[in-house]
C-alpha cells in the first residue's frame, strides 16, 4: 500500500511537468495548428539559462524571473526569424525545420555547458508539506506550479483582448486581419509564450530528472501523449492529459505491464487516441470547410 | 652495364617492391601514422565525446614532442552519433578512403559490434575498443579486436562475490539499463552468486535511456523487501536512483558501476550525504579525490589537462579514460619500431605485460596476450564516506 502511494505521488509529480510541457505544445499548436518538436530542446536549453545564472550567484526567483523573459523573447525571435519563412511552404518543410532547432539547441547547449548532469537547485526546499510521506517538497510545489500556469495560461485566452485576437487568428485569419488583429504577431507572441510555458517546465523537471542536454528527450514524448489525450487544442485537456499520463505510467509500469513496455504505454495512448477520437477527450472536433 | 631492358625490369620491380611495402602498411608513411576512430561526438552518448577530444589532444601533444619513433599521429576521429549504421559507414570511409592503419578506441557496443565482422574480415585491428561488453574479448572467433576496460560481468561477478561473503542471506534487487550493458550486468551478477545462490536475486527492474526517470523502478524495488541494490544504470539514471532510495528510507547496501562511481558528475548532483555508504568496484583514479592531490600520475594528468583541454575536463571520468587509452596506444606504437604493418600492430597490442598508466588505480597493471584480450582485468572495492571513495581489500581479479 505504501508502495501504491509512493507510485501515485512520483506520477503526479513527473504528470505536472508533462502537463507544463503539454500546455506549451498547445500554445503553439493553437496559434499555428502546428506541433513544435523543438519544444523540448528549447524548454531545455533556457534551463541551461537559469542555472549558469544561478550558477553565477543569482537568487533562484531572479533567475527563474529573467530566463521566462528571455525564453519569451528567445520564442519570438525564433518565430520572426527561423519559423516565418516557413509559413507558406507545406507542413512538412515545418516540421523538418522544428526537427531540425530540436537537434541545433541539443548541441548548442552540449557546446556550451558539457554533457554532464548537474543537480538544479529548486526554491520548494525543505520538509515536505502538510507532513505527508510521499511527496517531497519540490513535487508537491512543481504540481501547484503546474496548476497556477494552467489559470494563467486560461484566464489569458478567456479574459485578456489579447488572449481573444490571439485565438482569432490562429482559427480565422482573414477575418482577424480585416478586424484589426495583426496576425502575425500573434503567431509570434504565440511562439513567445510557449517557450515561456517551456522554461518553466523545464524548471520544474530539471530537479527531477537532473539537467542535461537530452533531459526533455522522454518528457516531450509523454507530454505529447498528453496533449494528444485531453485534446491538443485545450490547455485543460492538456493538463488533464500530461497527469493522467503520468500516473498511468507509473501504476501501468510497476503493475499492470511491467517497466519493460513502459515507455510504450505512451506510444499506445498517441496512437489509440488518434484512431479512436483524434480531436482527445476534450478538443474541439474542427470541421474545415473546403 | 646495365642494357635497356635489365633496367626496366629491376625499375619494375623496384617499384613493385615500394608498392608491396606500401600495401604491407596501411596509413604508414615514413612521417605519419593514421589512425582512425567513430566516436559519439553527438546524439544521446555525447557525453563521451570527450573521450575522443582527449586523445585528440595528447596525440597532438606527442606530435608536438616530435611523434612516435619519429612519425607523427593523424588520428581522424569521426562522429558517429552511436548509431551503428553511422558507424559502419565512416569506418568504411576510414579504411578504404582514408586508409587508415587502425582503429583505436572506437566507442559504443552497438557501434563496435556492427563493425566487428568487416574489421576482422579485412584484418584492420580494432583496438581497445571503448566498451566494457565481454564480447569484445574473444580472441578465438575474433582476433583483430580488442577490449580494454574491465567488462561488467567481470565487475559485477565481483560484486556477486562480495555480497556473499558480507550478507550471505542478501535478498538483492538489481535495477538495469535495458540493453547489452545493463544485462551483463545481470549475467555477471548471477555467476559471481553461482547457481545455487541465484535465487537471492528477489526483483529485477529495467529502464530504457529514453525515460525520463527511475523513480518509479526504484519504489518498486524497494517493494520488493530486498536489503541490497545493485544500480547497474548509467550516470544520470544512477544519479536518480540514488538520490531516490534514500528519499524512500531504503535502508539496503546499494552496489553502483564504475560506470557511475564519478564524485562530481553522478553523487554530486545525487546528493553527497544521500551516497554515503555506496559500494563500487573501480580500475582509475576519480580526479576529484583529494587523496591523488600529491601522486605523480594525477599531477601529469592534470598538468595535461590544465595546457591542452579545458578546466571543465578535469573531473570529467571520460578524461581520465582517454588519457590512459592514448597513453596505452602510444605505448604499442612504440613498442611497434619501424615494422608498423597491421598484423605488427596486433602483435604488439596483445603483447603487453605489467604495464602500468598514470590514472590506473595504484598496482592495477595491463597485461595482454595472443589469448587474453582483456587488457585491465583487474578492479578494487571502495565505498564512499560522504566524501570521497575510500578503497578497501585486495585488488580483485574478476
Amino acid at each position: 500500500m505504501v508502495e501504491l502511494f509512493h507510485q501515485l505521488a512520483s506520477g503526479l509529480a513527473l504528470g505536472g511537468v508533462y502537463a507544463i510541457t503539454a500546455l506549451a505544445l498547445v500554445m503553439i499548436f493553437q496559434a499555428t495548428q502546428l506541433v513544435n518538436f523543438a519544444q523540448g530542446e528549447m524548454a531545455m536549453f533556457s534551463t541551461y539559462i537559469a542555472w549558469w545564472l544561478m550558477q553565477n550567484g543569482w537568487d533562484y526567483w531572479q533567475a527563474f524571473g529573467v530566463t521566462v523573459v528571455f525564453s519569451f523573447v528567445g520564442g519570438v525571435v525564433i518565430e520572426r526569424v527561423v519559423v516565418r519563412p516557413f509559413a507558406q511552404a507545406p507542413v512538412l518543410a515545418s516540421v523538418i525545420v522544428f526537427i531540425g532547432l530540436s537537434f541545433i539547441f541539443n548541441a548548442l547547449a552540449g557546446f556550451f555547458f558539457g554533457y554532464s548532469v548537474q543537480s538544479f537547485d529548486t526554491p520548494f526546499d525543505g520538509r515536505p508539506w502538510f507532513g505527508n510521506k510521499f511527496m517531497s517538497a519540490h513535487e508537491s510545489g512543481s504540481v501547484v506550479v503546474s496548476l497556477v500556469v494552467l489559470a494563467l495560461v486560461f484566464a489569458f485566452f478567456r479574459f485578456t483582448p489579447l488572449g481573444l485576437a490571439m485565438r482569432a487568428a490562429a482559427q480565422n485569419p482573414a477575418s482577424a486581419r480585416l478586424v484589426g488583429v495583426r496576425v502575425g504577431w500573434m503567431l509570434a507572441l504565440g511562439w513567445g509564450l510557449a517557450a515561456a510555458i517551456g522554461a518553466v517546465a523545464g524548471m520544474m523537471a530539471a530537479p527531477i530528472v537532473y539537467l542535461d542536454p537530452n533531459m526533455m528527450g522522454g518528457i516531450l514524448l509523454y507530454a505529447f501523449a498528453g496533449a494528444v489525450l485531453g485534446g491538443i487544442d485545450n490547455p485543460w485537456g492538456a493538463v488533464f492529459g500530461g497527469f493522467t499520463v503520468g500516473i498511468a505510467e507509473n501504476l501501468l509500469g510497476a503493475y499492470v505491464v511491467g517497466e519493460e513496455v513502459k515507455l510504450s504505454v505512451a506510444l499506445i495512448i498517441i496512437i489509440g487516441v488518434l484512431v479512436a477520437k483524434p480531436s482527445g477527450l476534450f478538443g474541439r472536433r474542427i470541421v474545415a470547410r473546403v | 652495364m646495365m642494357n635497356r631492358r635489365q633496367f626496366l625490369t629491376s625499375a619494375a620491380a623496384l617499384a613493385a617492391a615500394t608498392q608491396a611495402r606500401a600495401d604491407d602498411m596501411p596509413g604508414i608513411t615514413a612521417k605519419e601514422i593514421k589512425i582512425g576512430q567513430t566516436m559519439p561526438y553527438s546524439g544521446p552518448a555525447s557525453a563521451y565525446g570527450v573521450i575522443g577530444k582527449t586523445e585528440a589532444a595528447y596525440f597532438k601533444m606527442i606530435n608536438a614532442q616530435g611523434g612516435v619513433n619519429g612519425r607523427m599521429v593523424n588520428f581522424i576521429s569521426l562522429d558517429d552519433g552511436y548509431s551503428p549504421p553511422k558507424t559502419v559507414e565512416q569506418t568504411r570511409r576510414l579504411v578504404e578512403e582514408e586508409k587508415v592503419a587502425f582503429l583505436f578506441n572506437p566507442l559504443g557496443t552497438p557501434p563496435n559490434l556492427a563493425i566487428r565482422d568487416y574489421c576482422n574480415k579485412n584484418g584492420v585491428p580494432q583496438l581497445y575498443v571503448a566498451t566494457g561488453a565481454a564480447t569484445f574479448s574473444d580472441p578465438a572467433h575474433f582476433k583483430w579486436t580488442l577490449g580494454l576496460q574491465p567488462n561488467y560481468q567481470t565487475e559485477s561477478g565481483i560484486f556477486g562475490k562480495h555480497i556473499l561473503a558480507t550478507k550471505p542471506k542478501a535478498k538483492i534487487a538489481v535495477l538495469y539499463q535495458n540493453d547489452g550493458f545493463g544485462k551483463d550486468y545481470l549475467i555477471g551478477l548471477k555467476a559471481g552468486l553461482g547457481a545455487d545462490h541465484a535465487g537471492m536475486i528477489v526483483k529485477a527492474a529495467s529502464y530504457e535511456t529514453s525515460e525520463p526517470t527511475v523513480d518509479s523502478q526504484v519504489t518498486e524495488l524497494q517493494g520488493s523487501g530486498a536489503d541490497v541494490f545493485l544500480i547497474a544504470a548509467t550516470p544520470k539514471f544512477a544519479a536518480q536512483a540514488i538520490r531516490k532510495s534514500f528519499d524512500l528510507g531504503w535502508d539496503a547496501t546499494r552496489y553502483v558501476t564504475d560506470v557511475s562511481l564519478s564524485i562530481a558528475t553522478v553523487l554530486k548532483p545525487a546528493g553527497l550525504a544521500k551516497a554515503k555508504g555506496l559500494i563500487t568496484a573501480n580500475y582509475g583514479k576519480d580526479a576529484s579525490d583529494p587523496r591523488w592531490k600529491d601522486d605523480a600520475g594525477f599531477k601529469q594528468y592534470k598538468d595535461f589537462v590544465e595546457k591542452h583541454m579545458s578546466a571543465r575536463d578535469l573531473v570529467d571520468s571520460n578524461a581520465i579514460y582517454g588519457f590512459n587509452a592514448a597513453i596505452l596506444m602510444v605505448h604499442v606504437l612504440k613498442q611497434c619500431g619501424n615494422d608498423l604493418s597491421r598484423a605488427n600492430i596486433l602483435k604488439q597490442a596483445t603483447n603487453i605485460d605489467g604495464l602500468e598508466l598514470p590514472m590506473l588505480l595504484p598496482g592495477i597493471k595491463i597485461n595482454t596476450s595472443p589469448t587474453n584480450y582483456s587488457p585491465i582485468r583487474q578492479m578494487q572495492l571502495q565505498s564512499f564516506n560522504g566524501s570521497s571513495w575510500e578503497l578497501f581489500g585486495d585488488i580483485l581479479q574478476g
